[in-house]
């Protein structure tokens, strides 16, 4: 499989963005998902995820996330899903009718110096990204 | 495996199941940084066994170690529960030394924020493995709706542990308990203040009935 493609460093006076396909995501271990979120961050990347991680692999991303951070280097990362809806049915009909799945949701990440949230609901997040 | 050795280890499971019954229960007491988990544990711990766990601070990440007091028992309303209280560093995504420059001088910064990183990836460590409820402490005066909360919530709900939200700073002018429970309204939420020690009875009860 390809690795995203990062630009020169005569070209960088923008901000990168990786928008990763649900279907990419499914062929990969966790600590994969992990490593590609946090190399492109590390490169100053924004990456959004369509179908975002399961609640494992964010308690691993958080974990992997703290040993790497080095002061003035990375100070760690800004991530934002959708919160659950609070219409989630999570009545034990509903989880027997499979309705607990984790929902998939998109999600944004990237360096936390770079990336700001302004505004989040269940139905919006509005982010400024900033260039380093 | 061999029949013996397999009759044995179904043995061991009972066994092992029936005294589980009576060993204290690990409660972790979860939350972002500054959300007064410190200052919950040192009042439940002052409440019921004398003695202090932690230091509390207004400066983020004073608690870098997870740490435990064992053998708490709490008693209300004819339910009793005996815990072990985990107290764990706030976790969050980033961890910026300069948050403390203004309360020590840069070293002692750089110092600080390694410490609290290694606390954050020590509390998911006993998230992951080793409690088996939670306490989410939340400042009442702020937003609920962070992704950090967001986050935590979902996994303590994947490993099936059961968990309690406890609004905490109901002391505070700006608190409002009600944007807790509407953010997280499929647990139940209990108003308190740990430092003031209001709503204490409501608090022991819900960890009685909740965790007995």
């Amino acid at each position: 499989m390809p690795e995203a493609t990062n630009v020169d460093d005569d070209r960088r006076d923008g901000v990168q963005i990786d928008l990763i396909s649900g279907q990419r995501m499914d062929g990969m271990a966790s600590m994969e998902k992990i490593r590609m979120i946090l190399d492109g961050v590390h490169n100053g990347n924004i990456v959004i995820l369509e179908e975002g991680l399961t609640p494992d692999e964010e308690s691993k991303l958080i974990e992997v996330t703290m040993a790497e951070i080095s002061p003035d280097e990375f100070n760690g990362i800004e991530i934002e899903t959708y919160p659950k809806s609070s219409t989630r049915d999570s009545s034990l009909l509903g989880r027997i009718m499979g309705g607990d799945e984790p929902p998939k949701k998109l999600t944004v990440i990237g360096p936390a110096n770079q990336i700001e949230t302004l505004h989040k609901d269940e139905t919006l997040i509005s982010a400024l990204v900033s260039r380093n | 495996m061999g029949l013996i050795s397999g009759l044995r280890d179904s043995i061991s499971r009972v066994t092992d199941g029936l005294f589980s019954e009576q060993e204290p229960k690990r409660i972790g007491i979860y939350g972002p940084p500054n959300a007064g988990k410190t200052t919950l544990a040192n009042r439940i711990a002052r409440d019921w066994t004398g003695d202090a766990i932690g230091t509390e601070s207004h400066i983020p990440h004073e608690t870098r170690r997870a740490r435990r007091k064992e053998g708490v028992e709490i008693e209300r309303n004819g339910k009793s529960v005996t815990i072990d209280i985990v107290d764990t560093p706030g976790v969050t995504t980033k961890v910026d030394y300069e948050e403390f420059t203004d309360e020590m001088d840069k070293d002692d910064a750089i110092r600080r924020s390694r410490e609290a990183t290694e606390g954050v990836a020590e509390a998911m460590h006993w998230l992951r493995e080793d409690v088996d409820g939670v306490i989410y402490v939340l400042d009442s005066a702020e937003d609920p709706i962070t992704q950090v909360n967001t986050m935590l919530i979902g996994i303590i709900e994947s490993r099936d542990l059961p968990v309690l939200i406890f609004a905490n700073k109901i002391d505070l002018e700006e608190s409002s308990v009600k944007r807790i429970e509407d953010a997280f309204p499929q647990h139940k939420t209990v108003p308190l203040s740990a430092k003031e020690g209001e709503n204490m009875d409501e608090v022991y009860g819900n960890i009685a009935e909740y965790f007995g």
